[in-house]
């Protein structure tokens, strides 16, 4: 038998990956780790208390109503621009010039920082100098973010689809341009409708791009935190305080770095967690009998 | 079910076309009967899917019309047409049963569900998918999804006619074969109009009874698998069929010390049909090709002296047969040998009999008494 010569200088090569990681993610979180199970007083004291912030997150009615605000809105802002993206991205121009000029006039959103985003629907809706305020003042309607939360979640949700309903465009746009030719062409001999024609053969060639574009908004809007911010700090009372504000009112407001710790773990655990049940839910859903 | 005219079409991708290149169909008329299996033979590139699409109504033709039964078609939609095509790479619809699948055309027909239900069932007992019907149809193997393809295809019953597009091309070898009988099968069962399009003469005469021939976007020979064989009407149909395909040179004619035409190949004269003859001799004759089958060069055992004398390049054994090649006054050409003949070396003598060597005028068959004569006659009276 030959004996294998056995060379661990390999392991060199992955070190600097393994470097990377560690500064990227295992510190910081270890850190966060570190914080939610001790009762920080200053640099130098401090107490190991277990699992006792987790209990008193978990029990925290603020937290709850927060998480509640959270899903609601994440829900909300998928059934809206989940249906809207596909419309958009179906009704988009498919060759020549306009083709590319409304991809570009789509993808302009996408351009803008959080915090611009926020600043102009600020703006936007005012009643004085907003166009849209002014307008719906001129229609009749009773529009106020600052003073009703209901139109403050109603701004904070049109914001959350104006800048993002684009995404879910350009990404079912592509998908559609991936389809070939000759489905259409089977589909037409086969006398199939409209509908049916999006039934069955552009929504199932989508769903690969739709699972990004799900993950992708239920990510980005359960972490929420500058737009709302912006426009009203989470006001009017807290009816738009979501879990990220939230943590950041404990955890930099208050100071509380033991409980904010473990919230932030709760948190990410959250997130991690329902995409898991998604995704496993949907690569179930699409196993061939 | 329905008689498929073709009038003065004419198709090209380019909005102004000014050159014959420009065009992938060249003007051309053709009809194909009601209840024909027929082939559309030809290499890549030729116009026979344009064409397809063309009869579908997928593409709309750039000039001319499509006649269903004598009523122009042009205007309507492939929906509208009745009309059913099998693509060459499969179509499935992914999220459906294979069930399904096959239901498709008839439900969006408003068939009723009995019937849909036994119709599909009688498809997928040709194809042999009956065990497959409750699977998603995404599962499938290649094959298996285009014989779902074609059974979309086979459904309905009162199409005016079913298109091929290569639909084997994905399929292996052996299954082809068995695809193939059944379509003809369900041909002489449903005595629907079907048109296969295909670059394997194999593949054409096996399924058709009549094959044309596409070449640089025009049918140059429309005909059985024996006539395409036996009288090509155009020097790329005798290339095109037959393995090898037909050996040509380039001929001249000539009058000999009495003036009587002669055909010659550099110094040596070629004998051709007398009516032959004198149809090329009227005839304004540019470039003068001669052609002959490999099957039909004779090559003898010993010397003769009608024969050529050739020089023997080389014997390729083909298993139940051989090729000889041989150089005939500098050009290389080809001879089938029969299976008990003698392996010729070094020298060799051959001829050509009157009966299978053929002339071609411009690429064109001259034919006294075939269904080419009216061309030869018009361009007889040209000439004069």
């Amino acid at each position: 038998m030959q004996t294998k010569v056995e060379n661990n200088k390999a392991w060199f090569l992955v070190l600097p990956v393994f470097i990377i990681v560690a500064f990227s993610a295992i510190i910081p979180l270890m850190t966060v780790v570190n914080y939610s199970v001790q009762d920080i007083f200053d640099q130098n004291t401090s107490y190991f208390v277990g699992a006792e912030w987790f209990k008193q997150v978990m029990l925290d009615s603020r937290l709850h109503d927060a998480l509640i605000r959270q899903f609601l809105f994440s829900l909300t802002i998928l059934l809206i621009e989940i249906p809207l993206g596909i419309g958009v991205a179906l009704m988009m121009p498919t060759k020549g010039k306009s083709a590319s000029l409304c991809l570009i006039l789509v993808a302009i959103p996408l351009l803008i920082p959080w915090n611009v985003v926020g600043t102009i629907w600020q703006i936007f809706g005012r009643e004085d100098i907003g166009l849209f305020g002014a307008f719906m003042s001129t229609i009749g309607v009773d529009y106020n973010y600052a003073s009703d939360p209901f139109d403050a979640w109603a701004t904070v949700v049109l914001m959350d689809v104006w800048h993002w309903t684009p995404l879910v465009a350009l990404l079912c746009y592509s998908g559609l341009r991936a389809i070939p030719e000759v489905y259409y062409q089977a589909a037409r001999i086969d006398q199939a409708s409209r509908w049916a024609v999006f039934r069955y053969i552009q929504l199932p060639k989508l769903t690969n791009v739709l699972i990004i574009g799900v993950l992708l908004r239920f990510m980005d809007s359960f972490m929420i935190y500058t737009e709302p911010f912006v426009l009203t700090g989470g006001g009017p009372g807290s009816s738009t305080t979501f879990l990220s504000q939230a943590l950041v009112q404990q955890a930099i407001g208050q100071f509380d770095l033991g409980p904010a710790a473990a919230f932030s773990l709760v948190y990410f655990l959250i997130i991690l967690l329902v995409c898991w049940v998604f995704y496993t839910t949907i690569m179930n859903m699409q196993k061939d009998k | 079910m329905a008689e498929i005219t073709l009038n003065a079409l004419a198709h090209s991708y380019s909005e102004n076309p000014s050159k014959a290149e420009d065009y992938a169909i060249r003007e051309m008329s053709h009809v194909w009967e009601q209840g024909g299996a027929f082939a559309l033979l030809g290499p890549s590139g030729c116009g026979k899917s344009t064409l397809l699409n063309i009869i579908s109504g997928l593409l709309e033709p750039s000039d001319g019309e499509v006649l269903f039964d004598g009523k122009r078609v042009n205007e309507l939609k492939p929906e509208e047409r009745n009309i059913a095509q099998v693509f060459q790479f499969p179509v499935v619809y992914d999220t459906m049963t294979v069930f399904d699948n096959l239901a498709f055309p008839l439900r969006n027909i408003g068939v009723p569900e009995h019937k849909v239900t036994s119709k599909v069932h009688e498809v997928a007992e040709i194809l042999e998918l009956s065990d497959q019907l409750k699977r998603k149809a995404k599962g499938l193997s290649a094959d298996q999804k285009q014989k779902v393809s074609m059974g979309r295809g086979l459904v309905r019953d009162d199409v005016s006619a079913i298109l091929f597009d290569e639909p084997l091309t994905v399929i292996d070898p052996q299954l082809k074969w068995k695809l193939r009988r059944k379509l003809k099968q369900i041909h002489e069962q449903f005595n629907i109009t079907m048109v296969y399009v295909t670059h394997d003469q194999l593949e054409a005469s096996t399924f058709a009874d009549k094959i044309a021939v596409m070449y640089n976007g025009q049918i140059v020979q429309f005909g059985t698998p024996r006539e395409l064989f036996e009288n090509p009407a155009h020097t790329f149909v005798g290339y095109f069929i037959g393995s090898p395909g037909m050996n040509f040179f380039d001929a001249h004619l000539t009058p000999d010390s009495q003036g009587n035409p002669r055909l010659m190949f550099g110094d040596l004269q070629i004998s051709i049909r007398d009516d032959v003859l004198l149809a090329l001799k009227n005839m304004d004759a540019a470039k003068v090709t001669l052609g002959i089958r490999p099957e039909f060069v004779h090559v003898w055992d010993g010397k003769n002296d009608d024969a050529y004398q050739v020089e023997v390049d080389y014997v390729e054994d083909l298993g139940t047969y051989k090729i000889l090649s041989f150089l005939f006054n500098g050009q290389m050409m080809k001879a089938r040998l029969s299976e008990d003949q003698k392996v010729p070396s070094g020298q060799v003598f051959v001829s050509f009999p009157e009966q299978w060597t053929k002339v071609y005028v411009n690429e064109y068959l001259v034919d006294p008494n075939g269904p080419m004569s009216v061309t030869v006659d018009q361009e007889v009276e040209h000439a004069n």
